[in-house]
């Protein structure tokens, strides 16, 4: 039985693609992730703010994206985008877009969770030793809204690592998709192939996403208040 | 040292309203330098407001604030340089959790007046040896008791240096035996000269530390007078009815 297992994994390079795959997933997942870090963060104190438009904004902004299937973005961008505008933007270019505008949205609603969560007087107090706003968000609110963020940042890190499948559907071939093909081609002589490949890209997965968790648990022990 | 003339801050007509509730109906006030007032009233009666009203916390509907003369109620106030000379403590004694105490206090000095670390640490250190947590430094504000971070929100503002300070009930959710100490620091500011406006429901406190109390309700100023006169022949009758709720008769039981 055995033998089946090392007979696909050591057949031509299935090994090493299978890790090319992996680099696809983890290369969209963690730029994306990065990305709407840093867009989610500034997103979100604006529509915690006291400006009426930038709240609309980013509602609406929010709930566009969070109505609208992950598939249908990326089609929208791939396909409609090349033969309406002639804007024809690389599926790896895509992917990340789409997948920073979901994240960033959700980051953003993260951050304006965790911002008004924080007690009134944090402002009050800090703006009476005469910190201006953008000061009092730097020193004040940002570090103690990170301290909040952090299950939900590693909430979304995972769900975003767990989405990028979705890119095969316009052609890149990522874990997912070098998994399947891998399937096609040896199922046919090989009747555990599909159980021995998936059952690999299950724990490469856990591999990926469970330090995740462990590290986000040791960071809220640390940062305990 | 006892107040002298000259006036530091000067309050004119103030009017405050929330929604359709007046809450500040023509406050005048003139605070001289190194005055000590205190500000008693009945709840609501507009006190804390007309506090937050000076240093910006709060818009104000009309009147003028004058800060040495500066107006204060002027368009395009930089209330972040106002408000280095105008300290406040709260009642919620707010320190910022993710930060130590020593880091708590110098991040005004050193973020917003850009003073060399080394500095504002000795000022600070200072500070907190007068007010008797120097091996507090490095404690975070969850590790300290309430009255304890008190003081430390009142060492964060005076480093500061401001010109006045703004007390807001600062003892009201303290437990019995943590006020004490957080009123013989600021009794110990008052002996140093530092002009203060505090709002108060410590009425012994108030008679040892005021030069004059100020007795307001229904946001108007219904009478001022220094300590001695006030508790003891308040003239107007709304402070007569205030300062009983203070005083308790001797129960007599019927035994049977």
């Amino acid at each position: 039985m055995l033998d089946s297992a090392i007979s696909i994994f050591t057949a031509g390079r299935n090994m090493a693609r299978i890790f090319e795959g992996l680099g696809v997933t983890l290369k969209i997942s963690m730029i994306s992730v990065l990305l709407s870090v840093l867009l989610g963060v500034p997103s979100g104190l604006l529509m915690s703010s006291k400006i009426r438009f930038c709240r609309l904004f980013f509602k609406l902004y929010l709930e566009f994206i969070r109505i609208m299937p992950i598939l249908v973005l990326l089609f929208l961008f791939y396909y409609s985008l090349s033969s309406v505008f002639s804007i024809n933007l690389p599926a790896m270019a895509v992917a990340i877009l789409v997948f920073t505008l979901w994240g960033t949205a959700e980051m953003a609603d993260l951050v304006r969770g965790a911002v008004t969560s924080l007690p009134k007087h944090q402002w009050e107090s800090s703006r009476a030793i005469g910190l201006t706003e953008p000061q009092l968000n730097i020193y004040v609110i940002v570090p103690q809204a990170i301290r909040r963020l952090l299950p939900g940042v590693i909430n979304l890190t995972t769900r975003m690592i767990k989405t990028t499948p979705f890119v095969f559907f316009i052609n890149i071939p990522d874990l997912v998709k070098v998994a399947q093909q891998i399937v096609e081609v040896t199922g046919m002589k090989n009747l555990l192939a599909s159980v021995w490949v998936y059952g690999l890209i299950f724990f490469i997965y856990f591999a990926i996403c469970y330090p995740i968790s462990l590290f986000s648990h040791y960071l809220e022990k640390v940062w305990q208040d | 040292m006892s107040p002298n003339d000259q006036v530091i801050l000067k309050i004119t007509d103030l009017k405050k309203r929330f929604d359709q509730t007046d809450v500040l109906n023509g406050i005048s006030l003139d605070v001289r330098q190194g005055e000590v007032t205190v500000i008693i009233g009945p709840s609501g009666c507009g006190k804390s407001t007309l506090l937050r009203c000076l240093n910006g916390l709060e818009p104000i509907n009309s009147g003028q604030i004058e800060l040495n003369g500066q107006l204060l109620t002027a368009p395009g106030t930089d209330w972040s340089t106002v408000r280095q000379k105008i300290g406040m403590v709260f009642q919620n004694y707010e320190l910022f959790p993710h930060l130590n105490v020593i880091n708590n206090i110098l991040l005004g000095p050193m973020k917003v007046q850009k003073r060399p670390r080394a500095e504002a640490l000795a000022e600070a250190e200072s500070w907190l040896d007068r007010v008797g947590l120097k091996d507090r430094a490095l404690s975070y504000p969850r590790q300290l008791s309430g009255g304890q971070k008190q003081r430390v929100a009142i060492v964060r503002a005076l480093c500061m240096a401001p010109e006045i300070m703004l007390f807001d009930e600062v003892t009201a959710s303290l437990d019995p035996e943590m006020v004490r100490e957080v009123l013989d620091v600021m009794l110990n500011l008052a002996k140093g000269g530092l002009t203060m406006l505090i709002v108060t429901h410590e009425m012994a406190f108030a008679k040892a530390v005021a030069d004059r109390i100020i007795f307001m309700d229904d946001g108007l100023i219904v009478e001022q007078a220094n300590p001695e006169d006030f508790f003891n022949h308040p003239e107007s009758e709304r402070a007569q009815r205030f300062l009983n709720i203070f005083q308790f008769g001797r129960v007599h039981r019927d035994k049977n």
